[in-house]
């Protein structure tokens, strides 16, 4: 890490912006700004001032580009915000592809569209007030469950568990939430079921097990039967048949960010035979 | 107070359906005239707005493939495992290959039940005296049998 750091100090202190492109998947540093790949001939090699002739100089159609979480813009540049590897993905469609920085924290805060974990503090009129981790706890409307209505009101309880997405959710407005996507269905949203275990981890972590290719969760599925609810806020709740399973699971969930694959295996291995 | 009066003498007369447009129009002008003579401004210079190439999204679903937050394994929770399925499978749409439908009847089979199903209904709507043209296979289709008709035939010397 001291390298990395000694390196990326060292392009600081000459002052120019680097090339998002050249530091994808490097550590970058808030304050740091990043060139798009159009600006960059602009810079020109050592900054002499000298531009390279380009035969297709015209005005060329700029695309769109998305910067994600960690970035803001900056006139015509990233400006980095948060410190983690840039990381970056390829467009599908059209338009240019998305940056991001990718960051490690515990605490969550809301993001419209966000899966999430909340837990039932109080019921006030037509709302439940809903802790989610954020600064504020989410309104959560007695309509927004599926088939309820005035007079059917759904059955939810002061320290129930909720899964839930977000719809409204900006540092100037109380965060809501609701139980039903935007056709009206549950989706798998609502009120989780009794027992089981909710623990918290951090938000990197909840995103590389849910990242498509995670071998830890298919390892995790061979052990034995068992349900678990991921919330983006960092909150995790599992059940299995027995107690003695759900805290084996617990913990192994949490362990496994520090873990590399092979400690992992070995774990994995122990489990298997007893 | 006669600035008053004078200005409701405008206001009246401004109200007024009989005026034609035109003499309307300019009441109005003058009014927002008096009007806009009141209203503060910034003496800045006009900033121009440039288009901006970059979208600022707080949200991590555009960045990275998630898969869909609630999973159950090895048959704990049923209807989650069937939901699973379905999320994750709206995401992937893409990634489906060219997949052969299935046929749950062959090819072959399709025909022998036509060829078959050209007599039983035939015989559905055959008079009486015809239903003994439709004759039965051993495998207990029905099929109809060409019968030659019955035709007056001419004595021979």
């Amino acid at each position: 890490m001291a390298g990395v750091v000694a390196v990326a100090a060292e392009s600081l202190a000459g002052g120019r912006a680097r090339a998002a492109r050249t530091v994808l998947d490097q550590v970058v540093l808030p304050g740091e700004e990043l060139l798009l790949p159009e600006q960059e001939d602009a810079e020109g090699p050592g900054g002499t001032g000298e531009r390279p002739l380009r035969l297709n100089a015209g005005v060329r159609a700029r695309v769109r580009v998305v910067c994600g979480p960690g970035l803001r813009r900056c006139g015509d540049r990233l400006l980095v915000t948060k410190c983690g590897r840039l990381r970056y993905k390829e467009p599908g469609g059209s338009g240019g592809g998305v940056y991001w920085v990718d960051s490690q924290q515990k605490r969550y805060v809301p993001v419209k569209g966000d899966h999430v974990i909340g837990i039932v503090t109080a019921k006030s009129g037509d709302i439940f007030k809903v802790d989610v981790g954020g600064s504020e706890p989410a309104s959560l409307s007695y309509l927004a469950f599926e088939g309820a209505t005035k007079r059917n009101r759904p059955n939810v309880q002061v320290g129930d568990l909720i899964y839930g997405q977000f719809v409204v959710a900006n540092k100037d407005m109380e965060p809501e939430m609701v139980c039903i996507d935007s056709c009206g269905r549950a989706n798998g949203m609502g009120v989780i079921g009794q027992d089981g275990l909710l623990f918290k981890v951090t938000l990197g972590l909840i995103r590389k097990l849910l990242a498509p290719d995670c071998e830890i969760l298919q390892e995790v599925g061979k052990l034995y039967p068992l349900e678990i609810v991921f919330g983006m806020n960092g909150r995790i709740w599992v059940k299995a048949k027995t107690i003695q399973q759900t805290l084996i699971l617990a913990n192994i969930l949490e362990a496994c960010e520090h873990m590399t694959a092979d400690q992992r295996k070995q774990i994995f291995s122990r489990l298997a035979e007893s | 107070m006669k600035h008053l009066g004078e200005k409701s003498r405008f206001c009246l007369q401004f109200m007024q359906r009989g005026l034609d447009s035109e003499t309307k129009r300019q009441l109005e002008e003058e009014e927002k005239k008096i009007i806009s003579e009141e209203h503060w401004y910034l003496d800045l210079p006009e900033l121009k707005e440039k288009e901006c190439f970059i979208i600022e999204e707080q949200s991590f679903l555009l960045c990275e493939d998630l898969l869909y937050g609630r999973m159950s394994f090895r048959g704990f929770n049923p209807e989650v495992e069937k939901l699973m399925l379905q999320m994750n499978s709206k995401n992937k749409t893409e990634e489906v290959e060219g997949e052969t439908v299935e046929l749950d009847v062959s090819d072959e089979e399709m025909a022998r039940r036509y060829e078959t199903l050209v007599g039983t209904i035939g015989k559905k709507f055959a008079k009486k005296r015809d239903r003994v043209n439709y004759e039965e296979d051993e495998n207990g289709h029905v099929k109809p049998t060409v019968k030659v008709k019955k035709m007056f035939l001419k004595p021979q010397d």
